[in-house]
């Protein structure tokens, strides 16, 4: 295992995960795939830390985790909402404000 | 860690991501999200960080999974993903991005002989050098959480 190999490997998540951005059509597989590419941004600043041997880039790392939970919890409240009070759980529908 | 335990996580991890970005069922895909993030715990074990890949475990894996599954329980639409958005033009999007993002990938130095920071090291980083943004930290996640709650109180829109 080296960290450019690493590297590579995030970005192969991160790619996929935007794939899932674009293509889902559902609030929640939006949301798993932006975890996706949230946790590869984690590893890419993990293999960056340990190539330079900064300990702060782990640091990076434990704050991107705390960050990526509070999103979630608040992705979540909105999909709840938008699931409870427009009936849809599409974002394509949730376009209210470009009419 | 070794070259085969690194492509064998790698492989692993792979099918896992894309098994979130295309399972039918969402609960399916949640489920190959934790072992996406499982699988990247192993890889920060295997780097010699405990601390990290055990945080991972606990806080991410155990949080999301718990959150989504929740919510997808508790909500009234369909848990199906349904067909993909344009699956071409997006697959060729994120082969784009991946393109342009590996083009910088290359030019990375080797692993620094210096071994990655142990749970004293980072604890002592986390609560010296950088005890602002971890205070912060700490209003922004009550902030979300607190806000989590109103929005999702609200039974009809104001």
């Amino acid at each position: 295992m080296t960290p450019s190999r690493l590297l590579v490997l995030s970005f192969l998540l991160f790619s996929i995960g935007f794939y899932g951005v674009l293509a889902r059509r559902h609030l929640v597989g939006l949301l798993l795939s932006l975890e996706l590419m949230f946790n590869a941004g984690n590893l890419a600043a993990v293999a960056a830390a340990w190539s330079y041997g900064r300990a702060s880039g782990f640091l990076l790392a434990l704050f991107g985790i705390a960050v990526t939970v509070a999103e979630v919890a608040l992705g979540l409240a909105l999909f709840l909402l938008a699931d409870r009070v427009r009936r849809t759980t599409t974002p394509d529908d949730l376009s209210l404000l470009r009419r | 860690m070794s070259d085969l335990a690194f492509w064998a996580g790698a492989v692993l991890l792979v099918a896992c991501a894309l098994a979130v970005v295309t399972a039918r069922s969402l609960y399916r895909a949640a489920y190959a999200l934790s072992g996406a993030l499982v699988l990247t715990a192993a890889f920060y074990a295997g780097l010699g960080s405990a601390l990290l890949a055990s945080v991972q475990v606990l806080l991410y894996t155990g949080g999301v999974l718990t959150l989504v599954v929740y919510a997808l329980v508790v909500s009234r639409g369909a848990n199906e993903g349904g067909p993909a958005r344009r699956p071409f033009a997006a697959a060729s999007t994120a082969a784009l991005v991946f393109g342009a993002l590996a083009s910088f990938g290359r030019s990375v130095p080797a692993a620094s002989p210096a071994p990655p920071p142990g749970g004293r090291e980072l604890g002592l980083l986390l609560f010296q050098r950088y005890l602002v943004p971890f205070e912060l930290l700490s209003v922004l996640l009550l902030a979300a959480l607190v806000g989590a709650l109103m929005v999702a109180r609200l039974e009809r829109a104001p």
